[in-house]
Protein backbone atom coordinates (compact mmCIF):
# COMPACT_ATOMS: atom_id res chain seq x y z
CA UNK A 1 0.00 0.00 0.00
CA UNK A 2 1.68 3.59 -0.77
CA UNK A 3 2.39 5.72 1.47
CA UNK A 4 -0.45 8.29 0.37
CA UNK A 5 -3.06 5.48 1.02
CA UNK A 6 -2.00 4.69 4.12
CA UNK A 7 -2.03 8.75 5.34
CA UNK A 8 -5.44 8.76 3.30
CA UNK A 9 -6.90 6.18 5.39
CA UNK A 10 -5.03 7.10 9.40
CA UNK A 11 -6.78 10.83 8.43
CA UNK A 12 -9.70 8.86 7.86
CA UNK A 13 -10.11 7.00 11.52
CA UNK A 14 -9.12 10.52 12.74
CA UNK A 15 -11.51 12.57 11.35
CA UNK A 16 -14.30 9.49 12.76
CA UNK A 17 -12.56 9.36 16.00
CA UNK A 18 -12.92 13.29 16.42
CA UNK A 19 -16.64 12.91 14.99
CA UNK A 20 -17.38 10.30 17.23
CA UNK A 21 -15.29 11.43 20.10
CA UNK A 22 -15.77 15.03 20.10
CA UNK A 23 -18.13 16.61 18.05
CA UNK A 24 -20.97 13.64 19.24
CA UNK A 25 -21.43 15.92 22.16
CA UNK A 26 -23.03 18.45 20.30
CA UNK A 27 -25.66 16.35 18.16
CA UNK A 28 -28.87 17.70 18.12
CA UNK A 29 -31.27 15.55 20.41
CA UNK A 30 -34.51 16.52 18.24
CA UNK A 31 -36.26 13.29 16.86
CA UNK A 32 -34.83 12.30 14.07
CA UNK A 33 -36.94 11.89 10.71
CA UNK A 34 -38.58 8.54 11.45
CA UNK A 35 -39.29 9.44 15.29
CA UNK A 36 -40.54 12.63 13.99
CA UNK A 37 -43.16 11.36 11.53
CA UNK A 38 -44.34 8.78 13.85
CA UNK A 39 -44.80 11.72 16.79
CA UNK A 40 -46.37 14.17 14.03
CA UNK A 41 -48.91 11.19 12.53
CA UNK A 42 -49.71 9.53 16.23
CA UNK A 43 -47.74 5.84 15.78
CA UNK A 44 -44.78 6.83 17.88
CA UNK A 45 -46.93 4.66 20.30
CA UNK A 46 -46.50 1.65 18.18
CA UNK A 47 -42.65 1.04 19.05
CA UNK A 48 -41.52 -1.35 21.36
CA UNK A 49 -38.44 -2.16 23.19
CA UNK A 50 -37.23 -5.66 23.04
CA UNK A 51 -36.07 -6.02 26.75
CA UNK A 52 -33.66 -8.57 26.12
CA UNK A 53 -31.34 -6.41 23.49
CA UNK A 54 -31.85 -3.47 25.52
CA UNK A 55 -29.93 -5.47 28.98
CA UNK A 56 -27.37 -7.15 26.57
CA UNK A 57 -26.64 -3.68 25.20
CA UNK A 58 -23.46 -2.95 26.86
CA UNK A 59 -23.91 1.43 25.94
CA UNK A 60 -27.73 1.73 25.24
CA UNK A 61 -28.56 5.14 23.54
CA UNK A 62 -24.61 5.96 23.36
CA UNK A 63 -24.27 6.76 26.54
CA UNK A 64 -21.51 4.17 28.97
CA UNK A 65 -23.40 3.10 31.87
CA UNK A 66 -21.76 4.48 35.56
CA UNK A 67 -19.94 7.39 33.75
CA UNK A 68 -20.81 10.65 35.45
CA UNK A 69 -19.40 13.29 33.52
CA UNK A 70 -22.14 14.58 30.87
CA UNK A 71 -19.08 14.42 27.86
CA UNK A 72 -17.02 11.44 28.89
CA UNK A 73 -19.75 9.21 28.37
CA UNK A 74 -20.81 9.92 25.02
CA UNK A 75 -17.31 10.49 23.71
CA UNK A 76 -16.55 7.59 24.97
CA UNK A 77 -19.26 5.75 23.45
CA UNK A 78 -18.42 7.20 20.41
CA UNK A 79 -15.05 6.44 20.57
CA UNK A 80 -15.65 2.63 21.20
CA UNK A 81 -18.45 2.41 18.65
CA UNK A 82 -15.92 3.94 16.14
CA UNK A 83 -13.22 1.88 16.73
CA UNK A 84 -15.39 -1.56 17.12
CA UNK A 85 -16.87 -0.98 13.54
CA UNK A 86 -13.69 0.15 12.19
CA UNK A 87 -12.21 -3.72 13.66
CA UNK A 88 -15.21 -5.82 12.84
CA UNK A 89 -14.91 -4.40 9.14
CA UNK A 90 -11.03 -5.00 8.73
CA UNK A 91 -11.69 -8.34 10.13
CA UNK A 92 -14.65 -9.38 7.44
CA UNK A 93 -12.26 -7.69 4.73
CA UNK A 94 -9.45 -9.63 6.16
CA UNK A 95 -11.15 -12.75 6.33
CA UNK A 96 -13.04 -12.48 3.28
CA UNK A 97 -9.76 -12.01 1.37
CA UNK A 98 -7.62 -15.24 2.72
CA UNK A 99 -10.50 -17.28 1.51
CA UNK A 100 -9.78 -16.36 -1.55
CA UNK A 101 -5.82 -16.54 -0.98
CA UNK A 102 -6.05 -20.13 0.36
CA UNK A 103 -8.58 -20.69 -2.62
CA UNK A 104 -6.43 -19.72 -5.52
CA UNK A 105 -3.39 -21.69 -3.73
CA UNK A 106 -5.06 -24.60 -3.71
CA UNK B 1 -34.71 6.22 9.96
CA UNK B 2 -33.49 3.81 12.71
CA UNK B 3 -36.85 1.17 12.27
CA UNK B 4 -37.11 0.52 16.11
CA UNK B 5 -39.49 -2.60 17.02
CA UNK B 6 -43.22 -3.17 16.82
CA UNK B 7 -43.11 -0.11 13.44
CA UNK B 8 -43.31 -3.36 10.86
CA UNK B 9 -45.43 -6.12 10.68
CA UNK B 10 -43.82 -9.93 10.69
CA UNK B 11 -44.39 -10.34 6.56
CA UNK B 12 -42.67 -7.21 5.79
CA UNK B 13 -40.01 -7.84 8.68
CA UNK B 14 -39.66 -11.60 7.15
CA UNK B 15 -39.91 -9.69 3.17
CA UNK B 16 -37.07 -7.22 4.10
CA UNK B 17 -34.57 -9.54 6.34
CA UNK B 18 -34.93 -12.48 3.58
CA UNK B 19 -33.56 -9.96 0.76
CA UNK B 20 -31.17 -7.98 2.96
CA UNK B 21 -29.92 -11.41 4.23
CA UNK B 22 -29.57 -12.38 0.41
CA UNK B 23 -27.42 -8.91 -0.45
CA UNK B 24 -25.10 -9.70 2.04
CA UNK B 25 -24.89 -13.55 0.94
CA UNK B 26 -23.98 -12.20 -2.28
CA UNK B 27 -21.83 -9.37 -1.13
CA UNK B 28 -19.40 -12.29 1.05
CA UNK B 29 -19.58 -14.17 -1.77
CA UNK B 30 -18.40 -11.50 -4.46
CA UNK B 31 -15.78 -10.29 -2.01
CA UNK B 32 -14.43 -13.23 -1.35
CA UNK B 33 -13.91 -13.56 -5.36
CA UNK B 34 -12.76 -9.82 -5.82
CA UNK B 35 -11.92 -7.48 -2.61
CA UNK B 36 -8.73 -5.56 -3.56
CA UNK B 37 -5.60 -5.45 -1.05
CA UNK B 38 -6.41 -1.53 -0.49
CA UNK B 39 -10.42 -1.93 -0.24
CA UNK B 40 -9.52 -4.19 3.46
CA UNK B 41 -8.43 -1.04 5.08
CA UNK B 42 -11.23 1.00 3.34
CA UNK B 43 -13.53 -1.00 4.53
CA UNK B 44 -12.37 -0.72 8.27
CA UNK B 45 -12.05 3.34 7.92
CA UNK B 46 -15.50 3.61 5.93
CA UNK B 47 -17.38 1.71 8.31
CA UNK B 48 -15.27 3.81 11.68
CA UNK B 49 -16.56 7.00 9.25
CA UNK B 50 -20.03 5.92 8.75
CA UNK B 51 -20.77 4.66 12.84
CA UNK B 52 -19.42 8.53 14.08
CA UNK B 53 -20.96 10.37 11.36
CA UNK B 54 -23.89 8.81 12.04
CA UNK B 55 -23.87 9.81 15.75
CA UNK B 56 -23.77 13.68 14.37
CA UNK B 57 -27.40 14.80 14.12
CA UNK B 58 -28.39 17.98 12.72
CA UNK B 59 -31.52 19.91 13.22
CA UNK B 60 -33.61 20.18 9.94
CA UNK B 61 -36.63 22.62 9.80
CA UNK B 62 -39.14 21.80 12.71
CA UNK B 63 -37.70 21.00 15.46
CA UNK B 64 -36.48 17.50 13.98
CA UNK B 65 -32.98 16.29 12.89
CA UNK B 66 -31.54 14.17 10.69
CA UNK B 67 -27.93 11.95 10.41
CA UNK B 68 -25.65 10.70 7.76
CA UNK B 69 -26.73 7.24 6.49
CA UNK B 70 -23.78 6.50 4.41
CA UNK B 71 -24.39 3.88 1.94
CA UNK B 72 -24.21 5.79 -1.06
CA UNK B 73 -20.55 7.10 0.32
CA UNK B 74 -19.74 3.55 1.10
CA UNK B 75 -20.57 2.34 -2.72
CA UNK B 76 -18.97 5.03 -4.38
CA UNK B 77 -16.00 4.10 -2.50
CA UNK B 78 -16.07 0.31 -2.61
CA UNK B 79 -19.15 -0.46 -5.20
CA UNK B 80 -22.56 -1.13 -4.02
CA UNK B 81 -22.14 -5.29 -2.54
CA UNK B 82 -19.19 -4.06 -0.66
CA UNK B 83 -21.28 -0.93 0.78
CA UNK B 84 -24.29 -3.60 1.77
CA UNK B 85 -21.63 -4.98 4.03
CA UNK B 86 -20.06 -2.04 5.66
CA UNK B 87 -23.75 -0.89 6.53
CA UNK B 88 -24.36 -4.53 7.88
CA UNK B 89 -21.81 -4.46 10.12
CA UNK B 90 -22.35 -0.57 11.13
CA UNK B 91 -26.05 -1.40 11.78
CA UNK B 92 -25.52 -4.62 13.53
CA UNK B 93 -22.95 -3.21 15.94
CA UNK B 94 -25.84 -0.05 16.14
CA UNK B 95 -28.44 -2.14 17.42
CA UNK B 96 -26.41 -4.90 19.18
CA UNK B 97 -24.08 -2.86 21.30
CA UNK B 98 -25.48 0.93 21.33
CA UNK B 99 -29.76 -0.63 21.32
CA UNK B 100 -30.36 1.99 18.31
CA UNK B 101 -32.43 0.31 16.10
CA UNK B 102 -34.47 -2.87 16.79
CA UNK B 103 -33.14 -6.23 16.83
CA UNK B 104 -36.57 -7.60 14.68
CA UNK B 105 -36.22 -4.21 12.34
CA UNK B 106 -32.49 -5.32 11.56
CA UNK B 107 -33.60 -6.73 8.09
CA UNK B 108 -35.54 -3.73 7.58
CA UNK B 109 -33.24 -1.51 8.41
CA UNK B 110 -30.37 -3.18 6.54
CA UNK B 111 -32.72 -3.48 3.73
CA UNK B 112 -33.67 0.94 3.70
CA UNK B 113 -30.14 2.09 4.79
CA UNK B 114 -27.53 -0.20 3.24
CA UNK B 115 -29.39 -1.86 -0.23
CA UNK B 116 -31.78 0.73 -1.21
CA UNK B 117 -29.01 3.63 -0.11
CA UNK B 118 -26.20 1.50 -2.13
CA UNK B 119 -27.90 0.56 -5.13
CA UNK B 120 -29.78 3.82 -5.62
CA UNK B 121 -26.04 5.87 -4.79
CA UNK B 122 -24.40 3.48 -6.62
CA UNK B 123 -26.89 3.40 -9.59
CA UNK B 124 -26.88 7.29 -9.80
CA UNK B 125 -23.73 7.68 -9.55
CA UNK B 126 -22.84 5.66 -12.40
CA UNK B 127 -25.76 7.03 -14.77
CA UNK B 128 -24.41 10.71 -14.06
CA UNK B 129 -20.72 9.97 -14.13
CA UNK B 130 -21.77 8.87 -17.87
CA UNK B 131 -24.19 11.59 -18.29
CA UNK B 132 -22.32 14.97 -16.28
CA UNK B 133 -19.36 16.11 -18.34
CA UNK B 134 -16.07 14.30 -17.88
CA UNK B 135 -13.60 15.98 -14.47
CA UNK B 136 -14.37 17.12 -11.02
CA UNK B 137 -17.63 19.31 -11.16
CA UNK B 138 -19.34 16.82 -13.12
CA UNK B 139 -17.85 13.73 -10.27
CA UNK B 140 -19.12 15.97 -7.66
CA UNK B 141 -22.60 16.88 -8.96
CA UNK B 142 -23.03 12.97 -9.46
CA UNK B 143 -21.85 12.53 -5.91
CA UNK B 144 -24.18 15.11 -4.41
CA UNK B 145 -27.73 14.01 -6.15
CA UNK B 146 -27.00 10.20 -5.56
CA UNK B 147 -26.26 10.66 -1.92
CA UNK B 148 -29.46 12.83 -2.03
CA UNK B 149 -31.35 10.10 -3.73
CA UNK B 150 -30.61 6.96 -1.86
CA UNK B 151 -31.14 8.97 1.43
CA UNK B 152 -34.29 10.25 -0.44
CA UNK B 153 -35.47 6.90 -1.59
CA UNK B 154 -34.90 5.03 0.84
CA UNK B 155 -37.13 6.88 3.48
CA UNK B 156 -39.73 6.38 0.60
CA UNK B 157 -39.05 2.72 1.20
CA UNK B 158 -39.14 3.34 4.80
CA UNK B 159 -43.25 4.75 4.09
CA UNK B 160 -44.19 1.90 1.81
CA UNK B 161 -42.82 -1.27 5.04
CA UNK B 162 -44.84 1.04 7.31
CA UNK B 163 -47.84 1.35 5.31
CA UNK B 164 -47.84 -2.11 3.94
CA UNK B 165 -47.53 -3.02 7.48
CA UNK B 166 -50.70 -1.40 8.45
CA UNK B 167 -49.32 0.99 10.89
CA UNK B 168 -49.85 4.42 9.12
CA UNK B 169 -51.70 5.23 6.29
CA UNK B 170 -49.75 5.25 2.41
CA UNK B 171 -50.58 8.80 1.97
CA UNK B 172 -49.71 9.82 4.86
CA UNK B 173 -46.30 8.15 5.75
CA UNK B 174 -45.13 8.84 1.95
CA UNK B 175 -45.48 12.50 2.01
CA UNK B 176 -44.23 12.94 5.38
CA UNK B 177 -41.37 10.61 5.34
CA UNK B 178 -40.35 11.94 1.49
CA UNK B 179 -40.86 15.71 2.75
CA UNK B 180 -38.30 15.67 5.90
CA UNK B 181 -35.90 13.22 3.91
CA UNK B 182 -35.55 15.73 1.51
CA UNK B 183 -34.13 18.19 3.69
CA UNK B 184 -31.84 15.35 5.71
CA UNK B 185 -30.74 14.20 1.71
CA UNK B 186 -28.93 18.13 1.64
CA UNK B 187 -26.82 16.89 4.53
CA UNK B 188 -26.22 13.97 3.17
CA UNK B 189 -25.10 15.70 0.01
CA UNK B 190 -22.59 17.52 1.57
CA UNK B 191 -20.84 15.26 3.72
CA UNK B 192 -20.62 12.72 0.94
CA UNK B 193 -19.28 15.60 -1.63
CA UNK B 194 -16.97 16.66 1.04
CA UNK B 195 -15.30 12.75 1.25
CA UNK B 196 -15.38 12.34 -2.03
CA UNK B 197 -13.77 15.10 -2.63
CA UNK B 198 -11.25 14.77 0.05
CA UNK B 199 -10.73 10.93 -1.77
CA UNK B 200 -10.81 12.11 -5.30
CA UNK B 201 -7.64 14.97 -4.66
CA UNK B 202 -5.67 12.35 -2.75
CA UNK B 203 -6.26 8.93 -4.21
CA UNK B 204 -9.05 8.80 -6.81
CA UNK B 205 -7.91 4.80 -7.56
CA UNK B 206 -9.54 4.32 -4.23
CA UNK B 207 -13.11 5.51 -6.14
CA UNK B 208 -14.60 2.06 -6.93
CA UNK B 209 -17.26 4.59 -8.86
CA UNK B 210 -14.70 6.00 -11.35
CA UNK B 211 -13.15 2.14 -12.17
CA UNK B 212 -13.77 0.81 -15.76
CA UNK B 213 -15.38 -2.21 -15.17
CA UNK B 214 -12.85 -5.21 -14.82
CA UNK B 215 -12.98 -8.75 -15.83
CA UNK B 216 -13.81 -11.13 -12.60
CA UNK B 217 -10.72 -11.49 -10.33
CA UNK B 218 -8.84 -8.68 -12.17
CA UNK B 219 -9.75 -5.95 -9.30
CA UNK B 220 -6.99 -7.40 -7.21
Amino acid sequence: MSKQTRTLLFAGLGVSLLMGGVISFWASSHPDGLEWVAEEEGFLDAASENETQKSLAPIPDYEVPGVENDFLKVSLAGVIGTLVCFGLALLLGRLLRRRRQEASAA
Amino acid sequence: MHIPDGFLSPPVLVATGVVSAACVGVGVFRARKSLGEQQVPLLGVTAAFIFAAQMLNFPVAGGTSGHFGGAALAAILLGPLNAILVMAVVLVIQALVFFDGGLSALGANVFNLGVVGAFVGWGTHQLLLRLLPKGKPGLLGATAVAAWLSIFIASGACALQLAVSGTVPLNVAMPAMLGVHALIGIGEALITTAVVATVAAARPDLLTSLKRPEPEGAAA
